[in-house]
């Protein structure tokens, strides 16, 4: 897991670590913006980089991985290329999007919270997103689509298999 | 300052973004450049104009034109012909859902012109990108108000006055949160505003922050100056991105023009601001559970008291609003507290926002005065329930409210009266519902959704919930018995009588709810194995009507589990025992012979 993990992870991606962390470093509640900033540079959050910002912002390990674990939008697993969401909100639900995961679990040939094995996209289901007059909806991304059925999923999975 | 003949207003909310309405817009702006208009006609990207369902939406105005569901393509035509020649183009204009009827003026459709829009104000009709036009709706002038000629008493007793009451849910009223935060002994205080809005089926917060987020600036910086706080936070949820730039952008913009930082309108009163985005946790938008999760910890809640207006953020006195709540507060200074107090009913005052989505016509965001019926809401602003499906229930109040039901939708809704209906106001979300849904399958959706979001400190709330789930899992799935009805009461009363935050504590309402207006929807499912909805595909039987079936042996080679069986062009059977109920040959079946029982 440990040597897996660490493909891809540069210099360089430790250099904008360290910036981000010299920034909110002795401010008080700078753990979770850091975590997001280290998210995003490095797509998820693996041990050696929850060790850094432990180290960097002075806090002990074990309080960086309890708040890791906590956050659903912390991820200690690399993700796709493309993250497909799909919304469980009420609005969402009651219009069936039970059915919309249920489509993408059969096309994409994983289960919720995988990764195909090509690297290409992960399945992951979100809370309310806040587009209940479009349900139901699913984003890849920032990209949202709305008034979904599940005859429109090959689609959508054949618009960004090529990207 | 360019003067221009008319303004189209293109809706940028989150739902029309989804429909694809940057396209428009940029087809717009590329079009009036080609035919020369750009100087006479403004187009301008607002905020949610609420009907998210028929979006992309525009208003042009002078007139007030409506469109609806516009594409690219169709960018040209109303150049040509409406900008032009001064004719509507009919094929976009908004359809009254039951008789068809075509109303081209935005304030003759229902769905506007009932509403009344307070803390919507803006939201739709400016540029949230640009301060001058919020500016121009009489933005910031309350806070100049307060800041050159009231004392931080008054601007609290204005708010008392007003009558108006914390618009996240709880309804506790906001003058006196203030006051208690005023007088909290303490010299830093902080002001924060709760933007963490998780009821799955709400969504006006967020409308607030991208379309209006300067309404939210002001008021807080009011909130600074009547509490004493100099230092105010806003936690937004992580899924809400378009609305954490809008408010970056908003509040680099209110720097700009002193209207925020130092000394601002150089009264020698200083307020900033920072944003905090949550990390994905339902739990963080109870107040001391965000709390913790602005102090960098887990966003677990503690027990109150003590109340954060007395040790809230770093164990300093805290003001904790809601975006809503905020969003009213310029307008109330603006036009005092009078005129507020005739709106509403006698204990609920004001406007509230709801979120119409599910099975309703008209999806989207709508502001009524406090006191408008279900009725109204449903059927004459949300235009009825489509495909001519019967009302069965709305959901109010997220995972912690209840369900209405036929007999309440004559009920004037307000604080009080949702209570005593069995549900609550919460944060505004309003899921209609119709027959196709099942009952105890929402309430197992509800409880899979508090289940998975309970933060796991206590545990009536940790335990409990899990095992509700349990029961009511077992029940959609044909294997209940009668004494699990008795149980699930017991476990939700005493949940709700021990667990320590707002969220356990409500996590129960959804299923004692259905039980008390859907009893027999729960003994059907638990005596004859059968969900009268259709939707628990575990109590559910297919089979293939000899009548309509042509034996063309589709759905027998779709079939997972070759449960189906048959000679070619005579009818063929499914064998109950090998059916793992897919739904296959169902949606396969060209002749519509499959059936559910």
């Amino acid at each position: 897991m440990t040597e897996a993990c660490c493909h891809g992870i540069t210099d360089e991606k430790y250099q904008k670590l360290d910036e981000v962390i010299n920034q909110y470093k002795g401010k008080p509640g700078g753990l979770i913006p850091v975590l997001h900033q280290a998210q995003l540079i490095f797509g998820y959050l693996p041990k050696e980089v929850q060790i850094k910002v432990a180290e960097g912002l002075d806090i002990p390990l074990s309080e960086v991985y309890g708040v890791v674990t906590f956050y659903t939008f912390f991820s200690q697993k690399p993700r796709g290329k493309h993250t497909i969401g799909v919304c469980l909100g009420t609005a969402c639900y009651v219009k069936g999007a039970a059915e919309i995961v249920e489509a993408l679990e059969n096309s994409l040939g994983i289960k919720v919270g995988d990764t195909t094995d090509n690297g290409e996209f992960s399945l992951m289901v979100t809370r309310c997103i806040g587009a209940c007059g479009l349900a139901p909806v699913l984003t890849v991304g920032e990209d949202v689509y709305g008034r979904l059925s599940p005859d429109k999923i090959p689609e959508i999975i054949k618009h960004y298999e090529k990207m | 300052m360019n003067l221009y003949r008319a303004h189209v207003l293109i809706c940028g909310g989150a739902g029309c973004l989804s429909s694809g309405c940057k396209a428009v817009l940029d087809k717009f702006n590329t079009e009036l450049k080609a035919h020369n208009l750009q100087d006479e006609i403004n187009v301008v990207e607002t905020g949610c104009i609420g009907t998210c369902d028929l979006g992309p939406v525009m208003v042009v105005y002078p007139e007030g034109i409506f469109y609806q569901k516009v594409a690219p393509e169709d960018v040209t035509e109303i150049i040509e012909e409406h900008l032009i020649k001064g004719r509507y183009v009919t094929r976009l204009l908004y359809e009254r859902p039951a008789s068809g009827e075509q109303i081209p003026f935005y304030n003759e459709i229902n769905f506007f012109r009932k509403q009344q829009r307070i803390a919507l104000r803006n939201v739709g009709l400016i540029n949230p990108e640009v301060i001058e036009e919020y500016i121009a709706q009489d933005g910031y002038l309350a806070l100049g108000k307060v800041l050159s000629t009231y004392t931080p008493e008054q601007v609290i007793q204005v708010l008392k006055d007003s009558g108006l009451r914390g618009r996240g849910g709880a309804g506790f009223p906001t003058g006196l949160k203030w006051e208690f935060t005023k007088n909290a002994p303490g010299d830093q205080k902080y002001v924060i505003c709760n933007a963490d809005e998780g009821d799955p089926g709400a969504f006006m917060d967020r409308s607030v922050l991208e379309g209006d987020p300067h309404s939210v600036i002001e008021a807080m910086t009011i909130a600074g100056y009547a509490v004493g706080a100099n230092q105010g936070y806003i936690y937004v949820r992580a899924e809400y991105p378009l609305a954490v730039q809008r408010l970056e952008d908003a509040i680099k913009k209110a720097h700009e023009f002193g209207m925020l930082g130092e000394n601002i309108f150089g009264t020698g009163f200083s307020f900033d601001l920072e944003i905090r985005v949550g990390a994905g946790a339902f739990v963080c938008g109870e107040e001391t559970a965000l709390l913790a999760s602005i102090e960098g910890k887990r966003g677990e809640p503690r027990p109150k008291p003590p109340f954060p207006a007395s040790q809230g953020l770093w164990g300093k006195p805290t003001l904790i609003n809601n975006v809503e709540t905020f969003a009213n507060i310029p307008v109330i200074i603006n036009r005092g507290a009078d005129w507020f107090k005739q709106i509403g009913t006698e204990k609920s005052k004001g406007t509230k926002v709801f979120a119409l989505a599910g099975k309703v016509n008209n999806t989207g965001l709508v502001e009524v005065p406090m006191g408008t019926t279900l009725r109204e809401v449903i059927f004459e602003l949300g235009g009825g329930i489509p495909n001519h499906k019967r009302f069965k229930a709305a959901q109010t109040g997220g995972p912690s409210g209840g369900c209405l039901t036929e007999k309440d939708l004559d009920q004037p809704m307000d604080y009080e009266s949702l209570v005593a209906a069995g549900s609550m106001m919460g944060s505004g979300g309003l899921i209609v519902m119709d027959e196709d849904n099942c009952m105890v399958d929402v309430a197992r959706f509800f409880l899979e959704f508090t289940q998975d979001e309970s933060c796991g400190k206590c545990t009536p709330c940790r335990v409990g919930t899990k095992r509700m789930l349990e029961i009511l899992t077992k029940i959609t799935q044909g294997k209940g018995e009668e004494k699990d009805l008795e149980l699930l009461e017991e476990l939700a009363t005493s949940i709700k009588a021990t667990a320590l935050c707002g969220l356990g504590q409500s996590a129960p309402n959804p299923v004692l709810s259905t039980i008390r207006n859907f009893r027999d929807e729960y003994l059907a499912h638990i005596r004859e194995k059968r969900c009268p909805a259709k939707v628990c595909r575990a109590l559910l039987q297919y089979s293939i009507s000899s009548e309509l079936c042509k034996g063309c042996g589709l759905c027998a080679r779709n079939c997972p589990e070759n449960a189906i069986s048959g000679e070619p062009k005579k009818p063929y059977t499914i064998d109950q025992e090998k059916c793992i109920k897919c739904g296959n040959c169902l949606d396969k079946c060209p002749f519509n012979a499959i059936t559910l029982k």
